[in-house]
């Protein structure tokens, strides 16, 4: 029982959900009154802190009056939720219902005629609020997908060669500082001029979109593996030397190994970058998700619109929270030290 | 015997500094036979660590050469495996990866089941059968330096070379790692260079004492045969008067005859049993060196 046990508490420490780890306890019937004690602590300070900003917020939607109407409370911020729900669980009904009749339809004319030619048209409702959550989710992969992919390599590169780090150095410093804001126009442009498909797989704000999360999000990656691969102890570089290993084993079974904790660091940080920047940029390229729907909401100015918005700032917030809390894991997993903390 | 096993001729190394070359040795002359358990004992920052990393070839002499077996060497290779002072296994694998790592590459062609016998083997040899699955982080400073000194005899070494290979160790567990090594090199017969601040360890261990006058500009300064019989028992040695003549020795060399003829006395260091890092030298590797190198 105690090494299932320790086996648990040991999961939920690496995945970072540290709060169950005095639950686990408590079913195990360990140390009950204790576990109680810590969970108060670990979970009931936080939970107080929250309704406390509960309240704040509350006082001060009843005092900010806006041109929309007041500034929402929680309450009606969760109606608003509540509605997003519904609106989507509509459209999901509207949409099986389109394609029970348009097959209702074609098999009445293929039962007439057996060589009719049938039309399949897809759905055309507009996204609901989950859907764009998605869209969000999956072009935020894509550029930081792409984004790790130039920076790794680029950043191993660079920790091994002094000379082509001092090259390149000026560039990564003059570009790292610039606003998703200011590459949108110019990725937009370059995007239309060559991306001239007749039938594109995919839309031109979601490339557009995808290119400024990578634009912007691979210069964390880039420094932290630069750092990871150049601080590496040059006593595991010697034996490398004494092995007279050829450079790929090199590269593949000392270097990278030996800097992945720097990587996945600036991987995350990476991530958290671009969760960011996608919002900005999906505003700008109207790619069809959170950023569209806030900017939406902004320009249709109606009653609802501020609680909508509200919802949709908590909601990319406990999203990039997530995101952040996998990386943590594999960073964990990764790393070489189980006695250092990360958090 | 005119043709040694290793032979460490007029080395002499300068390094570039910001204020100007920095000469470390100057003229080193060391012949070295076969089977021949050699220390390199001095004050820190003199030198040892240099000279091993140029036998090793993992610096280059400016002037004179190494030369094993009647070949210059200038690049390091697995024939002059070495065990650093601080074990250097790779973190995030196994006990028996590491020493595994080692074996692929020596013995590339021989077939995987001789090769893991063969790691195996090695890790017996150094008592760490126990522990193959265990990562490094999870093994103690001995252990840990035992499974060092495994990889590197797993190379099957023409010139094993230690640097402050116990230096991290404490007392207890230095004894038994000397003894463990004795009773390997009575196995083996390596040809072994050691470099050790421990006189205690020196005149145990070793068929001769090599001492190094200070820095900059080392050189050796006196050579010491130690005609003990083996096997050595620490225990029957420390009433054994030729013994403790040899001790004195070398710690007459090291408090008062440390530096060379025409170089003034540097003034009294700590004395020499005290283990100390040799940072000193280390800090003077180039900055430019390049890690694809």
């Amino acid at each position: 029982m105690s090494t299932a046990l320790n086996k648990t508490v040991q999961f939920l420490e690496v995945t970072g959900l540290n709060w169950f780890v005095p639950v686990a306890k408590i079913c195990a019937g360990q140390n009950v009154k204790e576990q109680f004690n810590q969970l108060s602590r670990m979970v009931g300070v936080p939970v107080f802190a929250f309704l406390v900003f509960l309240l704040f917020w509350s006082a001060a939607a009843q005092n900010i009056v806006t041109s929309l109407g007041n500034l929402p409370a929680p309450t009606e911020t969760w109606q608003q939720f509540e509605g997003l729900i519904e609106d989507h669980n509509r459209e999901r009904a509207k949409e099986v219902a389109f394609y029970e009749r348009q097959e209702k339809r074609n098999a009445e004319k293929l039962e007439k005629n057996p060589d009719a030619k049938v039309k399949i048209r897809p759905y055309t409702g507009k996204p609901t609020f989950f859907d764009q959550v998605f869209t969000s989710i999956y072009t935020v992969f894509v550029g930081f997908v792409l984004a790790s992919l130039i920076a790794i390599p680029l950043g191993i590169i660079c920790g091994l060669s002094k000379i082509l780090y001092t090259g390149l150095n000026p560039l990564i410093q003059i570009f790292r500082p610039v606003s998703p804001l200011a590459w949108l126009p110019i990725v937009t442009m370059v995007v239309s001029a060559t991306y001239t498909a007749k039938d594109p797989m995919f839309a031109k704000s979601f490339i557009n979109s995808a290119l400024t999360v990578t634009l912007c999000s691979l210069w964390p990656t880039l420094i932290n593996t630069t750092v990871g691969v150049s601080g590496i102890d040059k006593d595991l570089i010697n034996v490398s030397r004494v092995l007279q290993l050829n450079w790929i084993t090199k590269v593949f079974k000392v270097i990278i190994p030996a800097s992945l904790p720097m990587i996945f660091t600036g991987l995350r940080l990476s991530l958290g970058v671009g969760w960011m920047v996608l919002i900005a940029a999906e505003m700008l390229a109207q790619n069809p998700g959170l950023g569209k729907f806030v900017w939406d909401e902004f320009q249709n100015g109606s009653s609802n619109s501020l609680g909508r918005i509200l919802v949709a700032v908590f909601v990319i917030g406990i999203i990039g929270f997530i995101l952040d809390r996998v990386m943590l894991t594999l960073q964990k997993l990764v790393s070489h030290d189980k006695t250092v903390d990360i958090r | 015997m005119t043709n040694h096993y290793l032979d460490i001729s007029g080395v002499s190394i300068e390094f570039p500094t910001p204020n100007g070359p920095f000469k470390a040795l100057d003229n080193v002359n060391l012949k070295i036979n076969k089977g021949e358990f050699i220390s390199l004992i001095g004050h820190s920052g003199c030198g040892k660590s240099t000279v091993l990393n140029i036998v090793a070839g993992l610096y280059q002499a400016t002037e004179g050469g190494v030369i094993l077996e009647g070949k210059e060497v200038d690049q390091p290779g697995p024939d002059r495996a070495v065990v650093f002072q601080n074990h250097s296994l790779f973190p995030w694998l196994t006990v028996y990866d590491n020493v595994r790592l080692a074996v692929d590459k020596v013995m590339a062609n021989k077939s995987k089941a001789e090769r893991h016998e063969w790691a195996e083997h090695n890790l017996e040899l150094v008592h760490m059968s126990h522990a193959l699955h265990k990562r490094p982080a999870e093994i103690s400073g001995g252990m840990k330096q035992r499974v060092g000194i495994a990889r590197a005899l797993a190379m099957e070494p023409k010139v094993l070379l230690m640097d402050e290979p116990f230096g991290a160790l404490d007392a207890l567990t230095r004894a038994h790692m000397q003894d463990s090594l004795m009773e390997i090199q009575t196995r083996l017969n390596n040809t072994v260079i050691m470099i050790t601040h421990d006189v205690d360890e020196a005149v145990l261990l070793s068929d001769r004492i090599v001492m190094m006058t200070n820095g900059p500009a080392a050189s050796i300064g006196e050579i010491l045969p130690v005609e003990l019989e083996r096997p050595r028992d620490r225990l029957a040695l420390a009433d054994d008067p030729t013994y403790n003549h040899y001790r004195a020795e070398v710690l007459k060399f090291l408090h008062e005859r440390h530096a060379k003829p025409d170089v003034p006395t540097t003034p009294k260091a700590e004395p020499a049993a005290a283990p100390e890092t040799d940072s000193a030298n280390s800090s003077k590797v180039p900055e430019e060196e390049d890690l694809a190198a």
